[in-house]
């Protein structure tokens, strides 16, 4: 039985830094990783393997270079990497990216479990996974922090909601965005990536997944982003100074002047 | 396709355009400015460019969307109770809608909802479309998205609204998949213009940049909006409001998954997402035991507890107390971080905060770069003379 990796190349945003003139992002020679909640999710898809048999697919649409991100997961333990690249995917939202990858799911057959992050620390919208399962039809379970059971009729899965969780079952096929919490990804080892190397990475395009690029890209794109803006931030900040004893007192102060104490 | 041209005769290689550009998509190269992969086509260097040497071509024209009218607010709710984030959801749909000349409705889903009418009313619905039916207790993505995308087709409305909430996040995008619409993720701001064109603006890259998004030619235009930023009215127990109850006539389709329990998280009292006050711990309190203090201060205040990805890493407290990147994002009324240094990652999670305290003994750390009040201290000595000077407080009022 197949599992099914949706993973994304994303800029390391530990080194981001504002321009502080232009107010933009400086990206020159920032380094790409993989999308860290998507670690969790090709691990916690390696697992599933281990546990039943089966084969880990890893899939990512993006510009060439993604190519990289799909090779390390490979040298995981995925078995196998798809590569959706193509000059009309440029500019994709998430409707766009979601019709994208459930295209590329529909050639790729039969298939059991569908894992994606919970969000991308790019664009933080969390909504690929939904839409795409969605567009396949299957039943998703959000922000899944722990899998209590899988097995032929379905994957049982604890979810975190606001001040709990919740255990929820559906039936496969079916798709989980998964949370940091869910596992410890492992680390490639010499000959996972030595497999990487051998591996060849097929990169399928617009035609090859039949799609019509009034779906794709920008064109097949409902959203528009008309700015990008950096927000202000602090600058009026005020220190408060003095012993422990003066500050505390100072800072109960304000406390009071915005009415929580 | 649209695309991004570049008239050589024009480009002085001055690379205006290259700090312009958010996404490092443009190089200069021998012959002036090339595009590169990660274009993302948002148009920011055109706007930049002195000599209008860079174009837009292929712009979409607009299409007729002036028969969906209104605007929408999903009523989320838990235990019979309505969520915080309706009311202020409400509050600005009200204020957008008398740009616009658009009513303001409340679709109220559920199973023994109906006394929720009352206080959507009261927050500023002009109508609610009541849908109470037993298959809607739990609250599934599929059955909730397949019923409201046939109330959306049938009544038109112009915009959808949401909470960012768990729920939201997760039944939103397959309603919007459902219709081949736009969602804009978690956003911070709405603004309506008279057309009815709804600017959508949200925190990219981790709150470093915002982006103003639009939804042109798709309707609905979708959006889930981050709780606790837009400001909810008091409640008016004088409004009324017009109540369209579907509850026979819609068909509510059963869902494939299924709910077995859940379960409220035993321990540290209030929920993050909900906290007015949350202190927060991180690797400068050098121990599990370190919480503690936090704890008590934290008891005080009312409020929750909240930490740094680096001790839920190492154990000292469970993930559902993680604040940033890869935890949660919060905006209480007050953030007091102790012993956070302010990496990127951590003030994703909480910049939107309205105060910020830092109370950190190295006077260089990043956090005190946004934060309202700073501290340099040793964090222990400030949160017990605090947690003293708080309960002074409290007793002078006579409490
Ligand atoms: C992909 C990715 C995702 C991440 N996601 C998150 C996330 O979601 N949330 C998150 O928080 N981080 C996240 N991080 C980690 C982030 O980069 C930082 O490592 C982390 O936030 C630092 O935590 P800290 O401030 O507790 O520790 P440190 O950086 O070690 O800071 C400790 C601070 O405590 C101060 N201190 C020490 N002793 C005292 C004392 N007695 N009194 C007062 N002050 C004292 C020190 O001066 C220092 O500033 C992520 C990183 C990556 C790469
Ligand atoms: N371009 C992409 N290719 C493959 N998977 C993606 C892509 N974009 C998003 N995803 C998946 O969807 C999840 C949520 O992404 P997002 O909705 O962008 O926050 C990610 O964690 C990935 O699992």
């Amino acid at each position: 039985m197949r599992y099914i990796v949706c993973m994304k190349q994303v800029p390391e945003t530990t080194e981001v830094d504002i321009d502080p003139e232009t107010g933009t992002l400086l990206r020159e020679g920032i380094p790409s990783i993989i999308n860290p909640f998507d670690e969790y999710a090709i691990e916690e898809a390696l697992q599933f393997r281990e546990e039943r048999g089966g084969e880990v697919t890893v899939l990512s649409m993006g510009p060439p270079q993604a190519e990289e991100a799909l090779r390390e997961a490979v040298a995981m333990g995925a078995d196998g990497a798809i590569l959706l690249s193509d000059p009309a995917f440029r500019g994709s939202d998430t409707l766009a990216t979601a019709r994208t990858l459930a295209a590329a799911v529909g050639k790729m057959g039969d298939y059991s479990v569908i894992l994606c992050g919970k969000q991308a620390i790019d664009g933080d919208t969390a909504q690929v996974g939904p839409e795409l399962a969605e567009l396949l039809d299957i039943p998703h379970v959000a922000d899944v922090r722990e899998v209590r059971e899988i097995t032929e009729e379905g994957i049982t899965v604890e979810r975190m909601i606001e001040g709990g969780y919740e255990i929820v079952k559906a039936p496969l096929p079916a798709l989980v965005t998964v949370l940091k919490d869910i596992n410890e990804p492992r680390l490639a080892n010499m000959q996972g990536i030595m497999r990487a190397n051998q591996t060849e990475i097929p990169t399928w395009g617009i035609d090859h997944l039949g799609m019509s690029s009034s779906d794709a890209g920008l064109e097949g794109s409902a959203t528009e982003v008309i700015d990008v803006f950096t927000p202000e931030v602090g600058g009026e900040g005020e220190m408060i100074e003095g012993e422990p004893r003066d500050q505390a007192k100072a800072l109960a102060g304000k406390l009071r002047d915005a009415g929580v104490i | 396709m649209r695309e991004l041209l570049i008239d050589r005769k024009k480009c002085t290689s001055c690379e205006v355009c290259l700090s312009a550009c958010p996404f490092g998509a443009l190089s200069l190269q021998g012959n002036g400015v090339v595009v590169g992969d990660q274009c993302n086509l948002c148009g920011a260097c055109v706007d930049e460019c002195p000599e209008g040497a860079l174009v837009m071509s292929g712009e979409r024209k607009d299409v007729d969307v002036s028969d969906w009218q209104g605007i929408w607010v999903f009523v989320e709710h838990a235990d019979g109770e309505m969520a915080g984030v309706v009311g202020e959801l409400l509050s600005e749909a009200k204020r957008m809608a008398q740009r616009a000349g658009y009513e303001v409705s409340a679709v109220l889903a559920g199973s023994g909802v109906g006394h929720l009418v009352d206080q959507v009313t009261a927050r500023g619905a002009d109508r609610v479309y009541l849908v109470d039916h037993e298959r809607l207790a739990a609250m599934h993505e599929e059955t909730y998205a397949d019923l409201l995308a046939t109330m959306v087709r049938r009544y038109r409305p112009s915009v959808f609204l949401f909470g960012a909430t768990v729920r939201g996040r997760s039944l939103a995008p397959r309603l919007a998949a459902r219709l081949g619409t736009g969602l804009t993720a978690d956003c911070t701001e709405l603004d309506m213009e008279s057309s009815g064109r709804l600017i959508q603006t949200r925190p990219a890259f981790g709150g470093n940049i915002m982006a103003p998004i639009v939804c042109p030619n798709h309707r609905p235009q979708m959006a889930t909006v981050r709780p606790r930023i837009l400001r909810a009215d008091p409640p008016d127990p004088d409004r009324e409001a017009e109540v369209i109850d579907l509850s026979g006539e819609m068909e509510v389709a059963e869902a494939r998954t299924v709910l077995l329990e859940a379960a409220q998280e035993e321990g540290e009292g209030v929920k993050i997402e909900d906290a007015d006050v949350i202190v927060a711990g991180g690797r400068g309190l050098g121990s599990p035991e370190g919480f503690d203090a936090l704890r008590d201060l934290a008891r005080t205040l009312g409020g929750a507890v909240g930490a740094s990805r680096p001790v839920v890493d190492s154990g000292w407290i469970p993930y559902p107390h993680q604040v940033g990147q890869t935890g949660k994002t919060v905006s209480p009324t007050v953030y007091i971080a102790c012993g956070i240094s302010g990496a990127v990652q951590h003030l994703a999670g909480m910049r939107s905060s309205d105060i910020i305290i830092a109370i950190n003994r190295n006077p260089e750390a990043p956090i005190f770069k946004i934060a309202t009040y700073g501290l340099v201290g040793d964090v222990f000595k400030i949160i017990s003379h605090l947690k003293d000077e708080v309960e002074k407080a409290r007793d002078g009022e006579g409490g």
